[in-house]
């Protein structure tokens, strides 16, 4: 099978690639270190032909990189690629965690006053 | 009768990215969808989350009924000032809302400005509410400058796995 390498690897390509949540445990994983498909399979305890999937996709971005050592392929992160969406993820999701912290505290009032109505209600 | 403490470290927003136009939020609260609707909803409330940590609520307007405006507008802890607004398209009580947002950007004119139509969902789920707001983007340009922005306004921390990868990549 031939990957479809014609199709442009651009940043925003990267930000969907990355928005799956196996694939960010596979670059969490090869955030540790640079390591084969068979040694993945075995940390995220899900069948090869969907890891390699995965990395397809995670190499046709960039994000990615393999390379061949004796008769293993090893895979590795590629930072550079992916720094930007990091920190955008981490970011927008930062700003969304604040907000509902916040809303947490109204809510928790919220049972509160309800709690105490409801006994008036009697 | 129910302990609410392990329910803890599930309540953490997730954002996801499911198409080139969508940008999806995911996060749980420990309370009746009744009452996340109603902090939602009510300016007096929206006022004292909104702006998480990052500044002061100066301003919350709804009109809540389909066609009706809302507006929001805070102060950044920075000292400027940060608005969006829109217009509610639908509207299911304590279910969902559907409305345009806009980002008010300083300088550029309001007709050039792109919304998005975001939808919020409040489901009930064991003894909680789970909130997703879906936002989408009317092309992946408009999706593309969102997250620009994002990167831009110099925001803190997010989710542990993400920090451990940037770290990784440091």
């Amino acid at each position: 099978m031939i990957d479809d390498m014609a199709r442009a690897a651009t940043t925003t390509d990267a930000f969907n690639a990355v928005a799956e949540p196996r694939r960010r445990q596979i670059l969490d994983l090869l955030a540790q270190r640079e390591q084969p498909v068979g040694d993945l399979v075995e940390q995220l305890g899900l069948a090869q032909p969907q890891v390699s999937k995965h990395l397809r996709v995670l190499r046709e971005v960039g994000a990615v990189r393999v390379r061949e050592d004796g008769r293993q392929r090893l895979y590795r992160l590629n930072g550079s690629a992916l720094k930007p969406i990091f920190d955008w993820v981490r970011q927008y999701e930062a700003m969304w965690s604040e907000r509902f912290d916040e809303l947490d505290a109204v809510l928790t009032r919220l049972k509160a006053e309800e709690e105490n109505g409801n006994d008036e209600h009697e | 009768m129910t302990s609410t403490s392990e329910a803890a470290p599930m309540n953490e927003a997730v954002v996801t990215l499911p198409s080139d136009e969508q940008i999806l939020i995911t996060r749980r609260f420990d309370a009746p969808r009744h009452l996340v609707y109603r902090a939602w909803t009510t300016p007096d409330l929206v006022k004292q989350w909104w702006a998480g940590r990052r500044g002061q609520v100066d301003t919350v307007d709804i009109d809540l009924r389909v066609g009706g405006r809302w507006r929001y507008v805070m102060t950044a802890t920075e000292g400027f000032p940060v608005a969006f607004h829109g217009e509610f398209r639908e509207i299911v009580p304590d279910e969902r809302i559907v409305s345009t947002e806009v980002f008010e950007m300083p300088g550029v004119a309001a007709e050039d400005l792109e919304a998005t139509l975001n939808t919020a969902t409040f489901a009930e789920s064991g003894g909680g509410t789970t909130l997703t707001i879906l936002v989408q983007a009317g092309s992946k340009d408009v999706r593309d400058a969102i997250i620009a922005s994002g990167m831009e306004s110099g925001m803190q921390e997010g989710l542990q796995l993400l920090e451990e990868i940037a770290r990784g990549l440091a």
